[in-house]
């Protein structure tokens, strides 16, 4: 069995891609459950069909405790028989939602939900912001991390920062980075850029996933693309993606880069333009009595 | 005299009379909790168990790392618990369970120093790990005798997700000797219990069948699930080896870290707290198919039951060492019988307590002459309850998870002889003009199993029940009135 997770940016497409991408696993004839790691509970949707599952913590808070609670209460199977988790959470503003990652992933290891499976995925909320989000890269948990990212800035940023986490947690337990994932914004020399950030993180764009408002379509339905329209050239890209997923062999401990080095590397593909250092705390110029 | 026999009737009247004073929904929900006894464990007198206690009642209950720190872990001498959190959890439950332990406190016994982490605020903002590492690191240098540590997690490293595992590991690693993560954060669960089974399982991960004895022999036993409280475990031994079999782990009382990582090796496991270590016993059964029995050493009817018991899976040979010490010990029994036995017959008994004891005693009070008209498990679970039931007279109430309120309300109507639970009765008791003995911590005395606690159990039994006293004062309010 391999355990992956999938980070990225907050709105870059994890959960999309990720649904699409374990539904071609599922339909190249692999065993897979996705673990929901958000609040907002929507990491399974388009594999059930449904609004957002009961999770985890939303039953036990119901039945008083987890310890009462049945797997089967919380673990639904849909399209290609994927098994689907919610691990759920507080509203915001609220209670502490990184512990409901921990009992979640904790209440399905004591309850046998990891026997016969050969992918487990994690969909994780956009930062690691505390303990409880870095629960499923921990050791024994997802091995194998896939950063979703785009040409666009923040996407960038927050890329670089995850391999910063992932850094930490492969000297203490093991995980890998397994490769960025364009999903592509139509921003200019995208998939370049997105190769040459790779290459200095120590790692490869496993894929670089074409826009295509297919996938709007299909999310309207709330269905994958794989089973929406499963000849359309996007299911392909998907589908290609689960194949280089399968076969990946290039699992590295990644290299951050440093501000500095990034924002060059912007400034070198035209992102961003080269700051200029005189006018930082200088007031707009008077107009008055001029 | 002999007490008033009381009818399941009678009790149930008085269970509908007492609970008649809560609102409605929690008097619903408690009458599930409060029955009189049934000696054939019927339906419809099964007390319903291990569930959340009622919010805004007083509770005797602890929680998950009261359980695995208190209980099981705590006990080991030499390994040091460390309390990671903040200062309290570890500092206001220091010293309170009495597990004695051979050896020199500070040296090479740990059992009754608080090692905290003593989390701050930035801990918890930034997190623990690089803390407890560090921890870990002045633990070996300071102690350099400590065989092991294990982390007790309180609730705020739960919350804040740090790693304990990773860095147990890395430590194991890096100093040579186990480190185990134990997460029993107190939110977990609804009592101590679930405490006690994180515990079995940190030590099933970490612990069991790591290690070799240098011979082995077919006698070989472990006695689990005594705690040594006031030297238990040193009398039950006793027994054991009287029996000729030999005693190859305790655990966890004056146990040791070599102790936890052979007792795979033990031809037969006997469980005297079958709450708080089944889980274990259960695991070695599944992983290297050794028996385990439940065994009671409080009190000569239930002793020599239990040696006899024991014996039958070993050959003639310990048969027949077993009534060779069973009669050896007769004399010293009947001793106990005459000086206290007629102080104390009749008398009757309320009971309270924790995991195993509300059954286990009764046996003890019963070669006394005296008898239990009630008792009841703090965190006890259905398997407790069904062990219970043929243990008890028919009708006496039983309670599960008992508020102040009805404890109280029971000893006003049954006036007992003496109430038998833990500190936050006591004073009650104390103030009701009711005896009463601490049933967790022997109240500063000890050991209650085995041949010699008996007549310890028969003294304290004695001088509580017989005290003048209670004789010589009234409450100050009653006073009052008088005049």
């Amino acid at each position: 069995m391999r355990q992956l997770a999938f980070y990225g940016k907050g709105g870059i497409g994890k959960s999309t891609t990720q649904q699409n991408t374990m539904a071609a696993l599922a339909e190249r004839g692999n065993r897979v459950m996705i673990v929901g790691c958000d609040p907002k509970a929507d990491s399974t949707r388009l594999i059930l069909h449904s609004k957002a599952q009961h999770t985890v913590i939303e039953k036990a808070a119901e039945k008083g405790s987890v310890e009462d609670l049945e797997l089967e209460e919380v673990l639904l199977e849909g399209a290609w028989n994927i098994r689907c988790v919610e691990s759920g959470g507080p509203e915001p503003g609220v209670g502490c939602a990184g512990r409901g990652v921990i009992t979640a992933i904790t209440f399905l290891e004591e309850n046998g939900a990891y026997e016969d499976l050969d992918f487990v995925t994690y969909d994780v909320l956009g930062d690691v912001v505390c303990g409880g989000f870095a629960m499923p890269i921990r050791q024994g948990k997802a091995q194998e991390i896939y950063i979703v990212t785009s040409g666009e800035m923040m996407a960038m940023y927050a890329a670089n920062n995850i391999a910063r986490g992932i850094l930490k947690y492969a000297h203490s337990g093991g995980v890998r980075l397994g490769g960025l994932i364009c999903n592509s914004r139509q921003t200019d020399r995208e998939d370049e850029l997105i190769i040459e950030l790779a290459r200095r993180l120590n790692t490869q764009m496993i894929h670089f996933v074409p826009r295509d408002n297919i996938v709007q379509h299909a999310e309207l339905r709330r269905m994958t693309v794989i089973e929406y329209s499963p000849e359309a050239d996007q299911a392909n890209e998907y589908r290609e993606l689960a194949r280089k997923i399968e076969e990946n062999d290039m699992k590295t401990i990644p290299t951050p880069i440093s501000m500095d080095e990034l924002e060059e590397l912007l400034i070198d593909f035209g992102i961003m333009e080269q700051e200029d250092e005189t006018i930082v705390g200088q007031k707009a110029a008077s107009t008055v009595g001029a | 005299m002999t007490p008033p026999v009381t009818t399941s009737a009678e009790t149930q009247a008085m269970i509908d009379d007492v609970l008649s004073a809560y609102p409605p929904k929690v008097e619903k929900d408690r009458h599930k909790h409060v029955k009189p006894n049934d000696q054939s464990g019927g339906k419809e007198c099964e007390v319903k168990s291990n569930v959340k206690s009622r919010p805004g009642i007083m509770t005797m209950r602890g929680c998950a790392y009261a359980g695995s720190k208190g209980v099981v872990w705590g006990p080991i001498k030499d390994l040091i618990s460390i309390s990671h959190g903040p200062v309290g959890c570890g500092q206001y439950t220091w010293g309170t369970r009495r597990n004695y332990a051979n050896g020199q406190l500070g040296i090479d016994n740990f059992t009754v120093m608080q090692i905290t982490s003593d989390f701050q605020e930035k801990d918890i903002v930034f997190g623990g790990d690089k803390k407890l590492a560090a921890i870990l690191d002045e633990l070996v240098e300071v102690f350099p005798l400590a065989k092991g540590v294990s982390v007790q997690s309180e609730c705020p490293i739960g919350l804040i997700g740090d790693d304990i595992d990773a860095v147990s590991n890395e430590g194991t690693k890096r100093l040579g000797l186990p480190v185990v993560p134990v997460k029993c954060e107190g939110f977990r669960g609804i009592s101590q219990s679930l405490g006690h089974h994180i515990a079995n399982d940190a030590i099933r991960d970490h612990m069991l069948g790591s290690r070799e004895l240098p011979e082995q022999t077919p006698y070989d036993i472990t006695l689990l699930g005594d705690y040594n409280i006031g030297g238990d475990a040193w009398a039950s031994r006793k027994i054991l080896e009287d029996m000729g079999l030999r005693v190859i782990a305790q655990w966890s009382g004056d146990g040791t870290v070599n102790e936890m990582a052979t007792a795979h090796l033990a031809k037969l496991n006997v469980l005297h707290c079958y709450r708080s270590m089944n889980y274990i016993a259960t695991t070695m059964e599944e992983r290297y198919g050794t028996p385990w029995m439940e065994f009671n050493f409080f009190g000569p009817t239930k002793i020599v039951e239990s040696m006899r018991k024991i014996a039958e899976f070993f050959d003639d040979t310990i048969k027949e060492k077993t009534e060779a010490a069973i009669a050896s010990y007769q004399a010293f029994f009947d001793k106990v019988h005459e000086t206290y036995r007629h102080r104390l017959e009749g008398k009757t008994v309320m009971l309270a307590v924790g995991g195993l004891r509300p059954r286990h005693t009764v046996g003890a009070y019963e070669d006394l002459g005296m008898e239990v008209i009630g008792t009841g498990y703090e965190f006890g679970h259905k398997d407790d309850y069904t062990r219970s039931y043929p243990e008890l007279k028919q009708g006496i109430v039983v309670y599960d998870d008992p508020t102040a309120y009805e404890m109280e309300e029971f000893a006003r109507r049954l006036k007992p002889d003496l109430i038998g639970a833990g500190i936050k009765e006591k004073y009650v008791s104390h103030k009701m003009r009711t005896p009463f003995r601490q049933m967790h911590s022997w109240d500063y005395s000890g050991p209650y199993h085995g041949v010699d606690g008996f007549a310890i159990f028969a003294r304290d039994m004695d001088s509580a029940v017989n005290s003048p006293t209670w004789n010589l004062f009234d409450a100050p309010w009653a006073s009052a009135k008088k005049g």
